[in-house]
């Protein structure tokens, strides 16, 4: 039942609408379909089969706005939750934000959906994660991992006529193994809309042998290093620059992409020549709805170009404001690179540090962008275009914007979360003091 | 939900689209129906369906719980309500050991056949994972408890308390911000009712209505001639407790430092004034020379660093290896508690696990598998003596007693094992936060939480403040920006040198901690007194971008 078809989410919105008294309303309609299945120590822990649906209603009087949810959708419990919107619209006080719901749009359909991911069952789980135990167990080492995947849909319909629905599916798979005297840990994970791209045998191999060779790490000076971020690495850099990319936070000066005395930084070249990034929803590595949660459509749209910022995203609210076009954002991300491999970075350098990937990155300062976090599961050194060692790990305190300006190359994008993001190589990353942490 | 996705709810777009991030949000519902539980009889009704289900299926043991989740959020900025919305999630959890081997299942139509089929999937799946089983799990054995009853202390729901009133106080808070020249302010309200009834094969039929509650804001103030911009958290705490908490008595305020601090009872609107002058403050505060200081932390800021330094490193499971692949190991191994000697801090540090503490996050009656809630010590004059465990670990640890730390945040997840408050005893002397300020030459004193990371074994951990004050020779001489104390965890609690007294303890906690794979949210409380720790390394966290 959780996952309806376009016609069947279409017929429950418009009953929903047909109850609504309020000016405006909008409704969205969500469902996914799945199963989880947990492992540590070299044994499952849990495992579960989760389907959900649920409903929301926004009821505008005026500028007077109301939201309520439900996972019940009988006749009687739709009635219910647009008469509980509406009367919560009617509590709040008017809200001068308040856009009212744009009208039909037309949203083409994106890849999201592979129907072999549709169909996995617990057992398929079971025998994926048997062969990451197989990996881990064979190697005489412990490992700890999550298998996830799921089915989703989700829709939207509001009183001037806009509707919109997208279904996809997606996997994801994440594997720590460390020794068994837990001096060595390793790491990885994948995410896919499809199934057969996902090799769990492969990529336990890979942190199996991270586990192995991340033993006996050294310790050596914090400073300032060139270092090679593996695609996972970087991307945890990047998450948290994205939200950055937001014009209201910009334009009232509490973001890094503030102007000092006033304005923006659209336009300005604020990383290296190198860096291009763009998001794009139809992209096959990488695709999302194209649509955003406000109704707009979501297109090819680019962020950054040779290091200038040449969008940042507008909600309706402050396009009007500003004069400008909606921009919305989208999480479809590709950071384009080069035709490197990893192995090709790692020998093209003389000095340098290995991530595999980083942990508990925190905000320290919104004005500069300063992360503060620490490396794990697979830090090593690199001399002479070969890791020569396992290093202890390491935290930094260092900026993505500031990072992104010390570009010394970029290799080929791999999926990364849910975008494409290369391995890159940073001169001058900063390291603030060691963690005996493994 | 993550915890971060939680606290950067005031900067984002609100709508449908956040009240989806919550974890148990779900279906909407009338005040009410809000203060209409559900029946008991029916509660027991339902679960004595599904332990008999599991059992007649071959399950050795089962438990149940059925919940209904009520959330209230009321999110503002300036002199907009951005949003309003009361919502429910109310469904069945079944939780069985079979073959050895756990197995759960939930659904949220509540129907004999329904709630039946979701005890047989549970059974099934137990069977199943049997098969990739290394060791069978032990249950220690628990008593039932009969029909039995708790409720947080409450003195007025939140629930009733009419959400125009709390829209007042909110756009009132906002209007102090902007009168003390706040370019931005954002507030909210957030609101939760966990009516929870567990059962169990042990004989336990546990009826609980548990409340807490957490206001926030933050002030902002952009600098003029492109000098940044700083923000001001509230100082508040989320609590176990009803609306109370934001009717403020003077008697649960310490006054006469450089900020006013709250006990059990808060001034939101006495808070949001002093945070508009210090936002102005911090604009132009020094940037602070690194080095070494002598700390002095307040409760507001000294909870997270107890919560992700002491907390999480003596959570059992975290030991054991089953957070490996998330949430991270452990430095505290079972070798170093078995040592009876592991010198985690000095003398002075006496931290205790507690579920009883009135008006904290964590206190209830019962646990999440049946287990009467108490206290017990963690670290005893600095050596490492206990862990936080569940049923099934108890055996590890060689428990007499049971601890009970075991929560699920909704009914359709499965309960493990998570912390409770995790406290820093007071020090046995009256000693006062402005007495303790006196004996410092060269330090830094501070209030509040801002950035905190710390490592997946917990050892190197960083952390900052929302207010900071330089110490010289015994006096308070300004404030400082750019401050973050970098240690290691061992190091630091050993830099302890005093804990002001009961008369200066305090709770802080956190609403959300995440930790599980699906992730799960829990709230817990951490109690302390103003403490000092000498010679810890301070860096500066200013950079300019070119």
């Amino acid at each position: 039942m959780a996952i309806l078809s376009k016609e069947e989410a279409q017929a429950i919105l418009k009953k929903v609408l047909s109850y609504s008294k309020a000016d405006a309303c909008e409704v969205t309609l969500t469902g996914s379909d799945g199963g989880n299945i947990r492992y540590a120590r070299n044994a499952v822990s849990t495992a579960g089969q989760i389907s959900i649906m649920n409903l929301a209603v926004d009821s505008t009087f005026g500028k007077k706005t109301g939201t309520a949810t439900i996972n019940e959708f009988d006749d009687l419990s739709l009635q219910k939750v647009v008469k509980r919107a509406e009367e919560l619209a009617m509590l709040a006080p008017e809200n001068p934000e308040y856009m009212p719901p744009l009208g039909p749009q037309t949203f083409p359909e994106s890849p999201t959906f592979n129907p072999k991911t549709a169909a996995i069952n617990p057992d398929v789980r079971a025998e994926m994660v048997g062969k990451s135990l197989a990996v881990s167990k064979a190697a005489s080492l412990e490992a700890a991992g999550f298998l996830e995947n799921s089915t989703r849909f989700s829709s939207m319909m509001n009183s001037n006529g806009l509707f919109a629905y997208n279904k996809g599916t997606d996997v994801s798979f994440s594997v720590t193994i460390r020794n068994k005297e837990g001096t060595g840990s390793g790491y990885i994970e994948k995410s896919y809309n499809d199934l057969d791209k996902m090799d769990v045998l492969a990529l336990s191999k890979i942190a199996a042998t991270k586990a192995t060779g991340s033993a006996g790490a050294k310790a050596i000076e914090p400073g300032k290093y060139t270092v090679i971020l593996e695609p996972l690495a970087a991307s945890d850099m990047l998450d948290n620059m994205f939200r950055g990319f937001d014009a209201r936070s910009a334009d009232e000066g509490r973001s890094f992409m503030s102007k000092s005395g006033g304005g923006t930084r659209l336009g300005e070249q604020l990383f290296s020549e190198n860096v291009n990034i763009y998001s794009d929803p139809m992209n096959a590595e990488v695709p999302s709805a194209t649509w955003s949660r406000d109704g707009l459509a979501l297109k090819k749209t680019q962020w950054v170009e040779k290091g200038v910022v040449k969008n940042l995203s507008y909600s309706r609210y402050w396009a009007a404001q500003k004069g400008v076009q909606p921009v919305p954002f989208n999480r479809s991300i590709v950071f384009e690179g080069g035709t490197q491999t990893l192995d090709e970075l790692i020998k093209s350098t003389e000095k340098g540090i290995l991530v595999t990937r980083f942990w508990y990155i925190r905000s320290v300062d919104p004005q500069t962008l300063l992360l503060t976090g620490l490396t794990r599961d697979g830090t090593f050194y690199i001399e002479n275009g070969e890791i020569k060692f396992p290093i202890k790990n390491f935290r930094f305190n260092e900026s993505p914007v500031i990072m992104l300006n010390n570009v010394e190359a970029l290799g080929k994008p791999v999926r990364t979360g849910s975008g494409m993001v290369p391995p890159m190589k940073i001169r001058d990353f900063t390291f603030t003091s060691l963690s005996d942490a493994v | 939900m993550k915890r971060r996705d939680f606290l950067y709810l005031t900067g984002v777009g609100v709508g449908a689209s956040i009240l989806e991030s919550m974890p148990v949000f779900g279906k909407a519902i009338t005040i009410e129906q809000a203060l209409t539980p559900v029946d008991v009889k029916l509660k027991k009704r339902m679960a004595d369906v599904a332990l008999n289900a599991a059992r007649s299926k071959g399950a050795t043991y089962a438990d149940v719980r059925i919940g209904r989740y009520l959330n209230q959020a009321i999110i503002t900025r300036e002199a907009q309500v951005q949003n309003i919305a009361n919502t429910e999630s109310y469904g069945l959890g079944v939780r069985v050991i079979a073959n050895g081997s756990w197995g759960f299942a939930a659904t949220d139509i509540l129907t004999d056949d329904s709630i039946a089929k979701a005890a047989e999937m549970a059974v099934a799946i137990a069977k199943g994972n049997s098969k990739l089983l290394t060791e069978e799990v032990q249950l220690a054995p628990q008593k039932g408890y009969g029909e039995v009853s708790w409720k947080t202390p409450l003195q007025k729901n939140a629930f009733e308390v009419p959400i125009q009133d709390k829209v007042a106080l909110l756009l009132e808070v906002n209007s102090e911000a902007m009168k003390g020249g706040a370019k931005y302010v954002n507030s909210n309200i957030f609101v939760v009712n966990e009516q929870k009834y567990f059962a169990s094969t042990d004989g336990s039929y546990i009826d609980q209505d548990i409340h807490r509650i957490w206001p926030n804001f933050t002030v902002t103030k952009v600098g003029t001639s492109g000098g940044g911009f700083q923000t001001r958290n509230a100082l508040s705490a989320p609590m176990g407790m009803g609306f109370e908490y934001l009717e403020p008595k003077e008697e649960e305020k310490i006054k006469g430092g450089p900020v006013t601090l709250y006990k059990k009872r808060y001034d939101m609107l006495e808070d949001v004034r002093e945070a508009t002058v210090h936002v102005e403050e911090k604009l132009k505060a020094k940037p602070l020379q690194p080095g070494k200081y002598d700390l002095i932390l307040d409760p507001s800021h000294l909870f997270l660093t107890i919560h992700e330094s002491v907390g999480h490193s003596t959570e059992l499971d975290r030991v054991l290896g089953y957070e490996a692949n998330y949430a991270g190991t452990s430095f505290l191994t079972l070798d170093k508690w078995e040592s009876k000697k592991f010198n985690f801090g000095s003398k002075q540090v006496n931290v205790f696990a507690d579920k009883t503490e009135q008006g904290s996050l964590g206190a209830v009656g019962y646990d999440d598998e049946g287990v009467k809630c108490g206290s017990w010590d963690i670290i005893k004059d600095g050596i490492l003596v206990n862990y936080q465990s569940t049923r099934d670990q108890a055996h590890i640890l060689g428990l007499k007693s049971i601890q009970g730390c075991s929560y699920a945040d909704g009914w359709e997840n499965i309960q493990f094992q998570r912390m409770p408050n995790v406290s820093l005893a007071p020090g046995k002397e009256a000693l006062s936060a402005a007495d303790m300020v006196k004996n410092v030459e060269k330090g830094i004193y501070m209030f509040g939480r801002n950035s905190y990371s710390i490592d997946q074994q917990r050892y190197n951990f960083q952390f900052s403040a929302q207010l900071a004050y330089e110490i010289k020779e015994g006096k308070i001489v300004g404030m400082l920006k750019d401050a973050a104390y970098q240690s290691n965890t061992q190091e630091f609690w050993n830099s302890c040198v005093q804990c002001c007294g009961q008369n200066d303890f305090r709770l802080g906690g956190t609403f959300s901690d995440g930790k599980g794979q699906p992730s799960q949210a829990s709230a817990v409380s951490h109690g302390s007194a103003t403490t000092r720790f000498n010679g810890v390394n301070v860096i500066n966290t200013g950079k300019r971008l070119g």
